[in-house]
């Protein structure tokens, strides 16, 4: 293919950050469940 | 509650729907439900979208396979304006009645929209190294998209500048209602002056010069990305308001047991 490393670079970096945020935005998710759900059954 | 509803006691007609929905605990009840749903159909649609642009889309005859660039370039400068857009409109309904989840959501989209801007700028100078023989110039699309990543960054920071939260919000409220006129800048701009990047390609109106078979992974491209932007800023809405209330119980039992 020509233009790989460009082409490659482009969604390598679109990829690296949808699964960066999603996963931040996951663990944010599961964190903010798993606390409300301890303090409310303290 | 607003304001105006405290004073008279009542909401008004045209603002009681939008109270109900803009009840965060209201909101919570509706979204979490749909979340494991959404996040699911975003990734298949997103996956197929790139999979489709990467590897099955035709080439184009004139850039050959560095056009398979546009299948996450413009679907993410599209995200990113319409992004802006979604942080003004919750910034109005922030000014004009106050919605706390209108603050909510202004907090939660400014990330992940500067994500999508900083996503559509580097694809796009990796499509321009190659096709216009350098990284980046200073084209009027290319300064106003810059212009639009540094007001997401602007109001990331002015948000969460004040000791105060509301008055962060009030803050970063203005700055997103007048970076607003950013917006038809980017859309006009390859007609408005002569611009090295070229000029609208898909039309709303009149017919689109782009063939069928690099429409459509194009289409799936953009659907996916849309639906992964509102997935992200729902879940992180939800995040939120489970952190404001955790935060409420642990204040209110520190109270109790002082």
């Amino acid at each position: 293919m020509k233009y790989a490393v460009f082409i490659d670079g482009s969604y390598g970096i679109t990829v690296a950050f949808l699964l960066g945020i999603g996963w931040l935005t996951f663990a944010r998710y599961r964190r903010a469940v798993r606390r409300l759900r301890a303090v409310e059954t303290r | 509650m607003n304001e105006n509803v405290i004073a008279t006691g009542r909401m008004s007609k045209t603002g009681a729907w939008l109270h109900y929905f803009a009840n965060p605990g209201r909101f919570l009840r509706f979204v979490r439900p749909a979340l494991p749903w959404a996040a699911a159909i975003s990734i298949v649609v997103t996956v197929v979208g790139i999979i489709w642009g990467y590897a099955f889309a035709p080439a184009d005859w004139q850039q050959g396979d560095a056009s398979r660039i546009m299948y996450v370039h413009v679907p993410a400068a599209w995200v990113s304006m319409s992004g802006y857009a979604m942080l003004a409109g919750v910034s109005f309904f922030s000014i004009v009645w106050r919605h706390p989840l209108a603050d909510l959501a202004a907090e939660e989209i400014g990330p992940v929209g500067a994500g999508f801007t900083f996503v559509c700028l580097v694809s796009g100078a990796l499509w321009g190294k190659p096709m216009w023989g350098a990284y980046w110039v200073w084209d009027a699309r290319l300064t106003s998209v810059l212009v639009l990543f540094f007001l997401y960054l602007g109001h990331i920071a002015l948000i969460r500048a004040f000791d105060n939260p509301a008055h962060g919000h009030r803050a970063a409220a203005i700055l997103a209602l007048v970076g607003v006129i950013n917006l038809p800048i980017i859309v006009f701009s390859v007609q408005w002056w002569n611009t090295l990047h070229q000029g609208n390609t898909i039309s709303f109106t009149g017919s689109s010069r782009i063939y069928i078979t690099m429409l459509y992974p194009l289409l799936v491209s953009t659907v996916g990305f849309y639906l992964s932007f509102l997935t992200l800023v729902c879940a992180r809405m939800c995040a939120a308001i489970m952190e404001r209330r955790t935060r409420t119980l642990l204040v209110a039992a520190a109270e109790r047991a002082s």
